[in-house]
Parts: structure tokens; C-alpha cells; sequence
């Protein structure tokens, strides 16, 4: 009985669409949200995460509507974020269907929004977000999609907010997102071993290697990664059965009774 | 007769509902108590804080009818929160009383373990389980907690663990739980769902 590393694709939204950067800039279109995340949950991935990169006013109302759209697809956690400011948007995020939600810039300016979200909603649903750019031997978080740098110490900023009630920390690697260079093993390693919670290690995927490598050398509790999955250079399941031979605890599928496809599915059950 | 959801007034109730929807179930949002004490069977859906819990339930009356409803053998489904608040009390709020349906206390999960215990895991069965039925050893389902109730009781057919061992699944006479969240457990989670309705009378 292992608690299994999760894969975890990460869908970046604007204006109701997937895009994808290379280093926080030079977006692109990469399809309809719903639609990969129905891939997604078909596939096997243990999670979903769509980040709004948008952050404008009209962007908001459209990604609830996007966060709508993804949730109906999912039988799997949806985690959300991106421009979360207050305790409001946080629960407009939850109520719109995600089961988390994370916070990043606004939770560096007024580190209570962590203590807020997790009295009202639980520390299983509040993810602290952290992108950071390696500073000599440490690592330095940056707000605003990758813009501004904080001053704080990458450590130090997610012991701070688990203990403010942090249920997980999303850690993405700036130098290495979008690069393909493979995560940032020593980080993640870093950041596991100081705080309590799960790592979700981000930033960098490229190879099925990257991922065992987090896994194992990095000990992170999930690896998230965006384009190679989108553009289905590498499919989840091939991925984990990767891993499953090289003995990382993953969840496989499996053959379940009554499937639907060996059966109708509501054989009239509400009206017995 | 229709599924009642037990609407606390936060949680994760709209995919609970279109999980048992998409299974073919009649549900219906309970907020009133003639909304339970008309139900083929109760579904009490959670997610957050103990307290708000039961203060959710106090609030809206619900409390006694759902003691009636298991008195009356209704079939009752706590998930998560909702399994936890069915035991006698919690470590999470101290001095709050659950439903009681269960004497044990529910406890936090121990230091030495990363909590709350987020992710898949599987099962360690006990006993046969009318909500496992069918479903392979070795299934991974979906927990997102930070406290549990101990595998030690009669009820507890079927285990986890995380630092301690806990009660995954509980099933007695009427009443069935699980800890996991079977709406977001994938094609394992439905079959529950499934095994549920199922053993509805």
C-alpha cells in the first residue's frame, strides 16, 4: 500500500483557451480546455491543474466558465488559480468546481490570504504556488507570472506558508520552464525536505527520464508538465508504465466490473 | 424515491451530484428536513472543517433528522468529512459533538507522515465490503485529509495507511463511508458509487 506519485497536467488558460509559453512569454494556442481535459482524465492523469494567465477583470469571468467547462469533464481533483487576490476569489474558483485552489503573488504581499482560505476552506484545498529562479545555492521566488522578484528565500517562503495552512506547494522552476531541460531536481529535493506536504514539481519536463529523475533523486510527490502532454509527444500512459517498470508507485489502469463499456451504465437505477 | 445530498452549505456537493448522476441516480439537494425523512437513501457529501460541519447541519436542522433517518434504517454514505462526522467527535474541533453514530473519536494523522495525506492510495481490505464489491485489490482511490478515524472499529471494513493505519471504508448495517473521495477516484470511485446504489434496498 504506497501513496502513488501523481502526474499531473497543467493546462495555462487565456481568454478561454490553452496556451503555452516558453519562459512565461511567446504564448500559443494548444486547444479547448475542456476537450484536453477530457483526454486527460481518459488517460489516466491523476490530476488536472489550469492556471489563468490572463489575469485581467475580463479574464475572470471567462476562466470561471472555463473552470465550469473542465470540472464537468473530470473524475479527478481540479486545482485552480492564477490572479487569486482575495478570500472572494478564491471560493468563486471552488464553487465554479475546482477542488483546489492556488495562490502565488497576491499570497507574497499578504501571506494571511493562506490563513484565510485554509480556515474557511481547509488546507487540503489551498495550494501555495511558488515560481522560482536559482540564486547561487538557493532559489529566490518571483511574483507575477515570473516578473517580479521578492527578495525571500524559495525555503523559507513554503515553510512560512504551510504553516499558515498550505496544503501543497506547486514549485515551477522559471530557468527551467518551458526549456525542456528536465526539472530541477534539487530543488524540488530542497523544498521536500522542508515543509511537511507534497512537492508538485513543475518546470522543465521533457523525457519520461525527467520524470523518474523528480521522483526519485528530486523526492517529489508529483510531477506537472503541460506541453509534452498537449501536443502528445508523450502520452500519459506510456509514461506511467515508464515508471511502473522502474519501480515508482503510480496508479495503473485497471479492469473494473461493470464497465460502461461492458454494460449500460444506468440501468435504471433511480426509479427502482 | 430520490438520493438526498446533504447540502451543509460549502463542499464539494455538485460533483458528488453529477458522479450519481451520471450513474443514473435521481438526487436532490437536501436543505430541509422533510427533504431526508422522504429519501431512499442519504448521501452526506464534505469537504473543510469539522465545525462548520456540524454547525452546517445544527443550522439547518438537519441533525435530528438524520439520527431518525438511521434509526429508521435509511441508508446513509458519509465521504471524507462526511464519513468522520459520523463518529462521536474529532480532534479538529475539540468540544464539537459529531453524529455519534460510531463511539470513536476521530483523530489527526500523526506528525511523522506529510499531511494532510493527499493523493492515491489504496485499500487494505478487512472484511467483505458491499461498497468494494468487484473491485480489484489494489485500486487506487483519491484522499485529500488531514485527520481520520481509527481502523480499529467493527465498522471498518477496509483500511489505509498513512502513519497510522486508518478506517478507509466503513460500512455497518445502514450506514457505509469512505475517507476517499469516490466522485474524484476515477473509473474505481464510480464503481463504488455504483456498488452503492446497488445495495440500495
Amino acid at each position: 500500500m504506497t501513496l502513488a506519485r501523481r502526474i499531473i497536467p497543467c493546462l495555462d488558460v487565456d481568454g478561454g483557451r490553452v496556451v503555452k509559453g516558453v519562459e512565461f512569454e511567446a504564448l500559443r494556442d494548444m486547444g479547448d480546455p475542456a476537450e484536453l481535459a477530457a483526454r486527460y482524465n481518459r488517460e489516466g492523469a491523476d490530476e488536472v491543474v489550469v492556471l489563468d494567465i490572463s489575469a485581467s477583470v475580463e479574464g475572470r469571468a471567462t476562466f470561471l466558465d472555463t473552470i465550469r467547462r473542465v470540472a464537468e469533464k473530470l473524475n479527478i481533483p481540479l486545482t485552480a488559480g492564477g490572479g487569486i487576490r482575495r478570500m472572494q476569489d478564491g471560493q468563486a474558483v471552488l464553487l465554479a468546481g475546482a477542488d483546489k485552489v492556488t495562490v502565488n503573488t497576491a499570497a507574497v504581499k499578504r501571506p494571511e490570504l493562506i490563513s484565510e482560505l485554509a480556515r474557511q476552506f481547509g488546507s487540503q484545498a489551498v495550494v501555495l504556488s511558488i515560481d522560482v529562479k536559482r540564486k547561487g545555492a538557493s532559489w529566490e521566488p518571483y511574483t507575477r507570472g515570473g516578473r517580479d522578484a521578492t527578495g525571500l528565500d524559495a525555503a523559507e517562503w513554503a515553510a512560512e506558508a504551510v504553516s499558515r495552512g498550505a496544503g501543497e506547494i506547486l514549485l515551477t522552476s522559471i530557468d527551467r520552464d518551458g526549456t525542456c531541460s528536465g526539472f530541477d531536481c534539487e530543488l524540488t529535493a530542497k523544498i521536500a525536505a522542508t515543509v511537511p506536504v507534497p512537492v508538485i514539481a513543475s518546470g522543465g519536463a521533457n523525457a519520461f527520464d525527467d520524470f523518474l529523475a523528480v521522483f526519485t533523486a528530486g523526492h517529489a510527490d508529483a510531477g506537472l508538465a503541460a506541453s509534452i502532454f498537449h501536443s502528445a509527444t508523450h502520452s500519459i500512459p506510456a509514461l506511467k508504465q515508464f515508471l511502473a517498470d522502474r519501480g515508482v508507485p503510480v496508479r495503473m489502469p485497471m479492469r473494473l466490473p461493470s464497465d460502461p463499456s461492458s454494460g449500460s451504465p444506468s440501468s435504471g437505477l433511480g426509479t427502482r | 424515491m430520490t438520493i438526498a445530498i446533504v447540502d451543509y452549505g460549502a463542499g464539494n456537493l455538485p460533483s458528488v451530484e453529477r458522479a450519481l448522476r451520471s450513474l443514473g441516480a435521481e438526487t436532490v439537494r437536501a436543505v430541509h428536513p422533510e427533504q431526508l425523512a422522504s429519501a431512499r437513501a442519504i448521501v452526506l457529501p464534505g469537504v473543510g472543517h469539522f465545525s462548520a460541519f456540524v454547525a452546517g447541519l445544527r443550522e439547518r436542522n438537519l441533525t435530528s433528522s438524520l439520527r431518525a433517518a438511521y434509526d429508521s434504517g435509511v441508508p446513509i454514505l458519509g465521504i471524507c468529512l462526511g464519513l468522520q462526522a459520523m463518529y462521536a467527535a474529532s480532534d479538529e474541533a475539540p468540544g464539537e459533538q459529531g453524529l455519534a453514530f460510531f463511539r470513536e473519536h476521530v483523530r489527526a494523522l500523526p506528525p511523522n507522515v506529510k499531511c494532510p495525506h493527499i493523493g492515491w492510495n489504496q485499500l487494505r481490505r478487512v472484511r467483505d465490503a458491499r461498497l468494494l464489491r468487484g473491485i480489484p485489490e489494489g485500486a487506487y482511490f483519491y484522499f485529500a485529509h488531514s485527520f481520520a478515524a481509527p481502523a480499529t472499529g467493527d465498522e471498518a471494513v477496509a483500511a489505509c495507511d498513512h502513519g497510522v493505519p486508518f478506517a478507509a471504508v466503513i460500512e455497518r448495517k445502514s450506514l457505509m463511508g469512505v475517507q476517499f473521495h469516490p466522485e474524484k477516484s476515477g473509473d474505481a470511485g464510480a464503481a463504488v458509487l455504483r456498488n452503492f446504489l446497488e445495495s440500495l434496498p
